[in-house]
Parts: C-alpha cells; structure tokens; sequence
C-alpha cells in the first residue's frame, strides 16, 4: 500500500470541501424558495429567511392552487407529457430499428438523410411557416408534433438494438413471424431498459417545454405549465392569481402577497420533478453513457 | 442477394420507417427549402412561390443595420465567455468527482450536480431574477446586510453576460460532466502504476496520463459546442432580458426571434438565421477538419 503523503491528503479534504460547497449551491435556491413559500409575507419582504421558514403558513399555496390557471395549466402539462412522449418514443422506435438491420437497403443513406439535420435545419421562422401552414397553430399538435423526435435519441436507441444478438432476430423469422411481430415481440421487451431511458429524456424535455407552447398556442386555456410560470414569475401578472382568488386588497397587501407568490409557484411547478429525480436518474446517466460511448 | 428481392423481403420495415421519413420531411426538411423566402419579399397572402424575389436584399439590410456590429460582438462574446469558463467546469468537476472514493457520498454529489439539468429553463431563470431582484431579492438582502447598496443587477447591461454565464454553468456543470467521468474510467489503471513507480506524484499523473487519457473526448465536446457557439442559448436570454439589456445581451438568435415573430419580418427573420446557420456550419465543419489534421479524433 502506497504511502499518501501529507500533500495528497490535504488534497483530498480541499476537494471534498469543493464539492460540499458545490453541492450546496446547487441545493440552496430549491430550499430557500420552499422555505419562502412557507414563510409568512412581511418575513419575505423583509429579507429576514436564511435557514428556517418564518411564520409558518401555507396560505399562498391555497392561494395558487385556487388560481384556476394553474391548476388548468397542469393538466395541460401532464396532457402534452404523456401524449408527446408516447408520440416521440413510437415515432423514434419505429425509426431506430430499420436502421438496426444490416440487411435494410438504404441505410447508409437514410441514416445521413437523419443526421444532417443535426447540423443544420431552417430555423425559427421557415418551421413556424411550416407548422402553420400544416394547420397546426394554436392546436396541442404543435406543441407535441413538430419536436417529436430527437435524432439523438433516435441513433442512441439504435445502437441499443444493434446490440441485441442476430439469431434471436433470426429465430423469429424462422417461426414465421413478420416485422412487426418481430419488433413488437422479441426487440421490444429485451429493450425495455434502454427504451425507458429515452421515454424519461422525452418525458422530461416535454414537462420542462415551453416556447413551443408560446409560438403556436393563441388561447390561455391551453397554456401549459412552464408558461404559466413565465406569465407569473418573469412578466409579474401575479396580480391575476390575487385579484381573482383573494378578492380586492390594497396595494401594499398585494405587493406582499406577491413575492411570496412567486416563491409558491416556482415550488409547485418544480416538486414533481424533485420528487421523481432520485429515483430515475440512474436510468439517465446510463443512457447517457452508452449512448456517448458507443454512439 | 439481389437488392430487389432484399428490399421486397424486408417491405415492412419500409413501412415502417415511412412516417418517421415524413416526419423529417415535413419538419426538418420543408422548413429547409422555406429558407428560399430570405431571397424574397415574403408576403403571407401571396405565399412562397408567388413573392418577388429579390436576392441578396434581405441580407444587406441585415448587414447595413444599426444593430448588426453589436449582435455579432454579443454572439461572439457570449460565445467566448461560454466556452472559457463553461467547457472546463465540467471537466474540473469529473476530475474531482474522480478523485473520491466510491460511496454515498460521491453518488449523493454526483446526483446534486445533475439536478438543475432537469429543472426547466423557466424556473431556473425564474429563480434567478427572483434572487437578483433589487428590492426583495435574496442576493440584494445579503448585500444590504453586509452594508452595501442594493444594485438592479438585470437591469445593467454591463452585469448581463456575466450573470447568463454563471446561470449557464450553474445548470450544466454536473450533467457535463457524466460524459468525462465515463471517460476517465476507461484511462487504464496500469498506466497510472506505471506513473507511480517511475516516481510521478499527482500532478505528473494528471498531465501525462490523465488528460492524454481523455483528450479525443475533450476534442469530440470541444469540437460540438463550436457547432453551438452561434446558438446561444436563446430560450434562457429570451427569459433573462429586457430592453434594458439588449445592448449587451441581444445575439443574433434572439434578433431573429424578435423580429420574425414580433415583428412578423418573416423574410428579414429568415435571413439572419440562415446567415446565423451557415456560419454555424462552417465554424463546425472547419473546427473538424483541424481537429482531423492535428489529431485522429474528429467527428466524421
């Protein structure tokens, strides 16, 4: 066993310090808004939260859950998710697998034909033009459809199905079963880990999305999530949630209700994702490995 | 076997790439030839094919503009300060992320650092003007206390480049850095029992060893955000802005998204994002082909 010397180990304790310090950064915006929310709205304004909540209350929580917007834009949110994800993963799984297949004549050529948009596309204004004139404006179509499929996640989950043996594929066809019998059957279940991975990269990108939204949706009640948030914390309409919930009050009352609200938004609009992080995010750093790796 | 009988015997897994190919067709490559309206006077109600055509016009107006010299300088800028002080965090981090022992701890850092990667470009900037707002503001209350003035920090535009970096890092530093610790594992251990035998200590290890280990990695990322450098990420500026700012924080990609879709300049908007484009594409393709020359590791 090798020595360490006095130098080494204090390198090890520095760096171990760093991280804690990073790590912290990294928590503490998450657990001052919470704590924020929490907090009673003079203590907020006062500047006077470090650690602890302060007056503990949960009345801005009512009152943003009652903001119908909110809870409207929610669902919408979880509508575009599941819808787009289901859309994005058929779409990117129907397209990896031909290109998985030695025999598949074309290949080289459609695999380029797919990956020369990673490099160069038509931009902002031709694509709106596109979309509006497929007749997708201010329709959930265009907040699912136009970013479906992610050529990246396409070319990682066809090096997920280049992995799986020849002969199984070779069985199948000998038992008579078509191509589709054959994904559906064979590819798909040993594939699952590698197929729930992408699901969770389309699952997260959809929820977090929202300048689609903002482009091509004209009508508020469509609004998902992310941009309700926009609405409330980045362009102050904090006013909408107090004047229709809490009735009227008086400018200093709405000026202290509000940054609380803010506070209380952010949170809600973020818990679903903290809460599911730890749990899936192994899942995300495989994918990311092999796809790198081997992609 | 023959093409022919290939492609017959394999007619479904045609059908099945079909609405993939129409999709790529519909969505990356019609807005592609759209790109032709830059070379026009695009007007909704006569369409694509029926509008004048007037060549290069579109492009001299963006070139003559007022605005032209400062968005290339912010673009450039930003880009710059971006690939200074974001392309090493996150190799600094997997080398420290590197040096810990396997445990709760190094798994509990790690997924910490990956966190803000998966919080939406909303709520992180959302957050951020919250912290940075002059009256009420986490970083203004600090400030204050400490005895200082309380500073409108979004409102400067000399604070603007620094503040979306440090959001940048902040939010990518930790996923970023996956990708080097994958890399790092794969650096041989006999390489490094080599290095100590012949007497070298850790930093003679990091420099003959470990680097050189990652460097066609390092090379590969290098080489995709130059690809990136024009694009900016304008969704976080689009968020982070104000007029207040613009003078130090429009780039070019915010440009053409106000003026294509605020404006409505369709043609004008098209023609900066393609100029935008191409020279995206050449930046990337030249950055590859050094980077073939030099070295063997390039992306294609």
């Amino acid at each position: 066993m090798i020595k360490k010397s006095l130098g080494r180990k204090t390198y090890e304790v520095i760096n171990v310090i760093v991280l804690l310090l990073i790590s912290f950064i990294m928590l503490y915006p998450f657990y001052y808004c919470i704590i924020a929310s929490l907090s009673d709205n003079a203590s907020v304004l006062a500047g006077k939260i470090g650690f602890w909540p302060i007056g503990i209350n949960i009345k801005s929580y009512k009152l943003v859950f009652g903001y119908k917007a909110v809870f409207h834009a929610y669902g919408n949110t979880i509508l575009y998710t599941g819808l787009g994800t289901a859309i994005s993963l058929t779409l990117t799984v129907l397209g990896a697998y031909p290109l998985s297949r030695k025999d598949f004549y074309g290949r080289g050529v459609l695999t380029v034909f797919f990956a020369f948009t990673m490099f160069f596309s038509g931009g902002l204004i031709p694509t709106f033009l596109v979309v509006n004139a497929l007749g997708l404006y201010n329709t959930m179509w265009a907040v699912v459809i136009p970013s479906a499929i992610n050529t990246m996640n396409m070319i990682i989950m066809r090096t997920f199905f280049q992995g799986i043996p020849d002969a199984l594929e070779e069985a199948a066809v000998v038992d008579g079963a078509t191509e589709m019998q054959t994904l559906l059957r064979i590819i798909l279940p040993l594939s699952l880990p590698s197929i729930m991975t992408i699901g969770l990269f389309y699952a997260v990108g959809q929820w977090n999305s929202w300048f689609s939204a903002m482009i091509y949706l004209q009508d508020s009640s469509k609004y998902p999530l992310q941009l309700v948030l926009r609405q409330i914390v980045l362009q102050n309409q904090v006013n909408e949630i107090i004047g229709t919930v809490a009735g009227s009050l008086t400018e200093d009352a709405t000026q202290m209700v509000s940054e609380n609200i803010k506070y209380t938004v952010i949170i809600v609009a973020v818990f679903p994702i903290l809460c599911v992080y730890p749990f899936v995010q192994k899942y995300f750093v495989k994918g990311v490995m092999v796809g790198s790796i081997k992609g | 076997m023959r093409k022919f009988r290939r492609i017959i015997k394999n007619r479904h897994l045609y059908l099945m790439i079909a609405p993939v190919v129409i999709w790529y067709f519909l969505f990356c490559y019609m807005p592609m030839f759209g790109l032709v309206i830059a070379f026009k006077d695009y007007n909704v109600f006569t369409g694509v094919f029926e509008s004048p055509f007037i060549g290069l016009y579109q492009f001299e107006r963006f070139f003559n503009s007022i605005y032209f010299w400062r968005l290339i300088r912010n673009t450039f800028i930003i880009s710059f300060m971006g690939l200074v002080m974001n392309f090493p965090a996150p190799i600094i981090l997997a080398l420290m992320f590197n040096e810990l022992k396997d445990g709760a701890f190094k798994k509990a850092t790690q997924t910490i650092s990956y966190l803000p990667h998966f919080i939406s470009t909303v709520i992180i900037v959302g957050m951020y003007t919250t912290f940075l707002a002059p009256e009420n503001g986490l970083i203004n209350n600090i400030i204050a206390r400490l005895g200082g003035e309380r500073v409108y920090f979004l409102a400067e535009p000399r604070y603007f480049r620094m503040l979306y970096i440090i959001m940048d890092i902040w939010r990518s530093v930790g996923w970023g850095s996956i990708i080097y610790l994958a890399a790092l594992a794969g650096v041989e251990t006999e390489l490094y029992e080599a290095c100590i035998i012949d007497g070298g200590g850790y930093w003679r290890q990091l420099w003959h060893i470990t680097l050189p280990g990652i460097a066609p990695t390092i090379v590969i990322m290098l080489i995709l955000r130059i690809g990136q450098l024009m694009s900016v990420g304008y969704e976080s500026i689009i968020l982070m802005y104000s007029p207040a700012t613009y003078s130090t924080g429009d780039v070019i990609s915010t440009y053409v998204y106000r003026v294509g879709l605020v404006d409505a300049d369709y043609s004008f908007s098209t023609a900066v994002g393609m100029f935008n484009s191409v020279i995206s594409l050449i930046l990337l393709v030249t950055a590859n082909t050094i980077s073939r020359r030099v070295g063997e590791t390039s992306l294609w």
